[in-house]
């Protein structure tokens, strides 16, 4: 099975088209991405391999969390297995547990690493693109560490195609670095919101530490002090380590820059800046004080300053732990564990590597295409850029219909090419049991910062509603590669401008909705 | 003298199981108990009951009224 993964890796190992894609920033990064590089780097984790380091790609260039090339293509799944956590965060409340809740550390199942590791199997099967396994808790997986080592050592064994990872908040990472790079963890995600005990103080209540609960900024201190060190020491054993950060306006958005600037001179590779989630139903103490959320244009706008530094994570969907399938679909319904324990499982390694095969020589026509039109284009400049919205199932295309989108997809284009920038989730959520709001509005809302909506299909009165509000619903791409049919429409754009037929104006903010993604 | 956990409060984490230096935290249907005769109010081991420094949420590993404080043996 080894020598089955290494050829695997080897016919991957050519850097495809895609790793030339045309992302913004990229020709301005001499230096590559590799930590402590000084160059720009809005590179890697956006469309393609950009400069990262070859080793560094290898290892992302299929992990969906990692990789937004990947995360059309690839699945992950969260097991639920850690949950107790060693500290408290204002914008965490592990009192609740509502069937229709979906924030991060919220699960409706807790599993032992025994059912943990057969469902990774039984997920494995059903969907052969699933390639990562991530372990986020509900609570801390290191203050979980026996059910958490369990776990990776069973599924390893079982099933050693799948990637192993793991998100924690640091606390008690030290301590168990050693064994993270013996289990071969490829990944390791730190949520580092402060590197001031002065901020810290304001987010973290308390933290127990050596049989000691601590308050205050003296929590925050020690919580920083062994972050930093955490990551230090993964960077030091190889092991890639990602940084999480939830954007709070008032207490921490300008300090993330910061933040930014300290954790990649300690190694971090990626920064994943995250909105913070916060309503009163939700009870946490953020929620309650009523302590709001950036807009997108906040969050776009520090990602923006940050991506200077070092490379933005802009895809994350803040998951549940128990999450399964495709970033922005969830599949964990279908395995419950009264499912899978009764299932039985047959790990066929093969039937997943032709599966993954094929996608590997659709993403290299994709990228084909986005260079093909990016050439139609060359010689046009202009300073304006346009976000589009993009309805899709996956797999890179503009292939869901308007009224099924649960979410959309926001890219950024200009004459110096077609950027990811972040999805807006639109589906209902509940609100505590006071009915539902009308999606159409929630759309507008949401897409208020786009000129257009790429769809596969649209009824006529969205479509009026859409126009309504300056937004151009567009379906003559349907089926088609985002990218490229997003270059196309670029450049219709311009000459339209050019012509005098439409007139450019600046887009107002777009509204970014509360709560994890869980398609219910 | 023990201390015992309010049950409605419980969110059945688990973070206190470990923490015990007395082993007295068990799970039963759902929720954890403390095994009042084991608790020592961690006398002896910690400064503060490692159950209550723990527990994510307040007030939810209190003092158990029904049993005398523990007295340490000298």
């Amino acid at each position: 099975m080894q020598d089955d993964r290494q050829q695997l890796e080897k016919r991957t190992q050519n850097p495809t088209a895609e790793c030339a894609g045309l992302v913004f920033g990229e020709q301005a990064a001499p230096q590559g991405c590799s930590a402590g590089g000084n160059g720009r780097m809005g590179c890697g984790s956006g469309a393609g391999r950009g400069d990262l380091p070859p080793e560094i790609w290898e290892k992302i260039r299929n992990h969906p969390c990692y990789s937004e090339a990947a995360h059309h293509h690839y699945a992950r799944m969260h097991v639920a297995v850690a949950p107790a956590c060693n500290i408290q965060c204002n914008y965490c409340n592990r009192k609740y547990d509502c069937a229709n809740e979906s924030r991060p550390g919220v699960v409706s199942e807790r599993l032992t690493p025994e059912q943990a590791a057969k469902k990774a199997l039984a997920v494995a099967c059903a969907i052969p693109q699933m390639t990562v396994l991530g372990i986020a808790g509900p609570g801390d997986p290191l203050a979980n560490p026996e059910k958490t080592f369990k776990t990776f050592g069973l599924v390893a064994q079982a099933a050693p195609d799948i990637k192993l990872c793991l998100s924690t908040n640091g606390l008690a990472l030290p301590e168990h670095v050693n064994r993270i790079k013996a289990l071969n963890v490829d990944h390791v995600t730190i949520t580092v919101n402060m590197v001031d005990p002065e901020v810290g103080a304001q987010i973290y209540p308390w933290v127990f530490f050596r049989h000691k609960r601590y308050t205050g900024r003296d929590a925050a201190r020690i919580l920083s002090q062994r972050q930093l060190q955490g990551l230090e020491m993964l960077a030091e054993r190889g092991i890639l380590c990602k940084v999480n950060s939830v954007m709070i306006p008032g207490i921490n958005d300008e300090h993330l820059v910061e933040v930014n600037r300290a954790v990649k001179s300690r190694g971090a590779f990626l920064h994943n800046i995250m909105p913070l989630i916060s309503a009163p139903e939700h009870g946490t103490v953020f929620g309650l004080n009523n302590q709001r959320g950036p807009t997108a244009r906040e969050l776009k706008a520090l990602q923006d300053r940050c991506e200077g530094e070092m490379n933005m994570m802009r895809h994350c969907r803040q998951c549940r732990a128990d999450a399964v399938g495709l970033l922005g679909e969830d599949r964990s319904a279908e395995f419950t564990t009264e499912k899978v324990m009764a299932a039985e499982v047959r790990y066929d390694v093969s039937a997943r590597r032709t599966y993954q095969q094929a996608v590997e020589s659709e993403r290299m026509a994709k990228a084909a295409a986005k260079q093909a039109e990016l050439s139609t284009c060359s010689g046009k400049f202009s300073d304006i850029a346009i976000q589009v919205a993009v309805a899709t199932k996956g797999g890179g295309r503009i292939n869901e219909h308007f009224g099924h989108a649960k979410e959309f997809q926001i890219y950024e284009i200009g004459t110096a090419g077609v950027k990811f920038v972040g999805h807006r989730r639109v589906d209902l959520y509940c609100q505590g049991g006071y009915g539902e709001e009308d999606v159409l509005p929630v759309i507008v809302r949401a897409l208020n910062d786009c000129v257009a909506v790429f769809v596969a299909k649209i009824g006529g009165c969205p479509r009026d509603t859409l126009q309504a509000a300056g937004i151009d619903p567009v379906d003559r791409y349907a089926h088609g590669f985002i990218e490229q049919s997003a270059i196309s429409y670029f450049k219709d754009y311009l000459e339209k401008l050019e012509r005098g037929d439409i007139v450019h104006v600046p887009r107002g903010d777009g509204a970014i909705r509360q709560g994890a993604y869980v398609a219910a | 003298m023990a201390y015992k956990i309010v049950g409605s409060q419980c969110t059945a984490c688990a973070a206190c199981e470990p923490e015990c230096p007395n082993n007295a935290i068990r799970e039963k249907e759902g929720t954890y108990l403390i095994k009042s005769e084991k608790c020592t109010e961690c006398i002896g081991y910690f400064d503060d009951p490692q159950c209550v420094a723990v527990c994510p949420v307040d007030d939810t590993c209190v003092i158990d009224a029904a049993y005398p404080r523990y007295q340490a043996s000298a």
